[in-house]
C-alpha cells in the first residue's frame, strides 16, 4: 500500500466558461477526483452538492452568466483534506450577514439556501472578496482514516 | 439526465411521476411549467411522487417550495410521496420536512386529501 502522505497533493486548475455546463462539469470533475481519493458515497454526494451550489453562485449570482468572465476552478486532494476553490469575477456581495435560509420567515422562501447547504455539508467554509474584483469560496472536506 | 415527467390521474388527484435530476435550468424549469399547468387548469388536488428523483438542488428546493406556497394560496393541496433518503436528508436539513405533508404510499397518499 502506498505511502499517502508523502505523495503530493493531486491536484487541477481550470478556467471554466459562465454556463450551467461548467456546474456539471465541476460537479463531476469534483466528485471524480472525490471517489478516487476514497471518500464513500455519502461523502461524495456532500462534497458534489457543496460544490454544485458553489459553482451556481459563481456563474448565476457572481458572474451573472457573462461569457466574458471566467470561473477559477480547482481541487486539491491531499491525504488529509479534499480542498475546492471556486472564484469568479462579479461584483461581490455582501456576505457577513447573510440570512438565515432556517428562520420562519424565510423558511418558504424560493431561493437562499445554497450557502448553507455548503457549510452543512462540509467541513470547513471560507469566502473571500478578491482585489480587484469577484468572490472566491473555499470548500474543504476532511479525509476519514479507515 | 435531466427530468422526465408523467402526469396521471387518480380520480379528482393529479400525480405528477418525476425522474431525474431536479437541478437548476431545464430540470427545475420543466418542473415548474408542469405543476403552472396544473394550477391553471384549476387543479386543487396534486401529488408529486418524488420516488425516481436522483438529485435535487437548492433551486430544486425552491421549485417545491414556490409550488406547494402557489397551490396552498390557490385553496388546494400538494403532496409528496416517495422521497429517497436524498431528498428527505435536505428537506429535514432545511427543516421543510414538517412543511410537506409527505407520503410513503401512493394509496395513503390519495386518501389524505380532503
Amino acid at each position: 500500500m502506498p505511502d499517502k502522505s508523502r505523495h503530493a497533493p493531486e491536484t487541477v486548475n481550470q478556467s471554466l466558461d459562465s454556463t450551467l455546463e461548467s456546474v456539471d462539469r465541476a460537479e463531476e470533475l469534483a466528485v471524480g477526483m472525490a471517489r478516487t481519493a476514497g471518500f464513500d458515497e455519502d461523502g461524495l454526494v456532500k462534497i458534489g452538492m457543496a460544490v454544485r451550489e458553489s459553482m451556481v453562485n459563481a456563474v448565476v449570482h457572481g458572474n451573472r452568466y457573462n461569457s466574458n468572465k471566467k470561473v477559477r476552478f480547482s481541487v486539491a486532494a491531499a491525504p488529509e483534506r479534499f480542498t475546492v476553490r471556486i472564484a469568479d469575477e462579479g461584483e461581490g456581495f455582501e456576505f457577513q450577514n447573510l440570512p438565515d435560509p432556517l428562520s420562519p420567515e424565510n423558511l418558504m422562501r424560493t431561493s437562499g439556501r445554497g450557502i448553507f447547504l455548503i457549510r452543512s455539508f462540509m467541513d470547513e467554509f471560507q469566502i473571500r472578496r478578491l482585489d480587484p474584483g469577484g468572490t472566491e469560496v473555499t470548500l474543504v472536506k476532511y479525509m476519514v482514516s479507515k | 439526465m435531466s427530468v422526465k415527467l408523467n402526469t396521471r390521474q387518480v380520480g379528482d388527484v393529479s400525480v405528477i411521476d418525476v425522474s431525474g435530476r431536479i437541478t437548476l435550468g431545464e430540470g427545475s424549469s420543466t418542473l415548474r411549467d408542469a405543476l403552472r399547468g396544473l394550477v391553471a387548469q384549476g387543479q386543487k388536488k396534486i401529488l408529486l411522487n418524488l420516488g425516481e428523483v436522483s438529485y435535487i438542488d437548492s433551486s430544486g428546493i425552491g421549485e417545491l417550495v414556490s409550488a406547494f406556497t402557489s397551490v396552498t394560496n390557490g385553496g388546494g393541496e400538494l403532496k409528496l410521496l416517495n422521497l429517497t433518503k436524498r431528498v428527505k436528508d435536505l428537506l429535514q436539513i432545511t427543516k421543510l420536512y414538517t412543511v410537506f405533508d409527505v407520503h410513503e404510499t401512493e394509496t395513503s397518499a390519495i386518501r389524505s386529501f380532503a
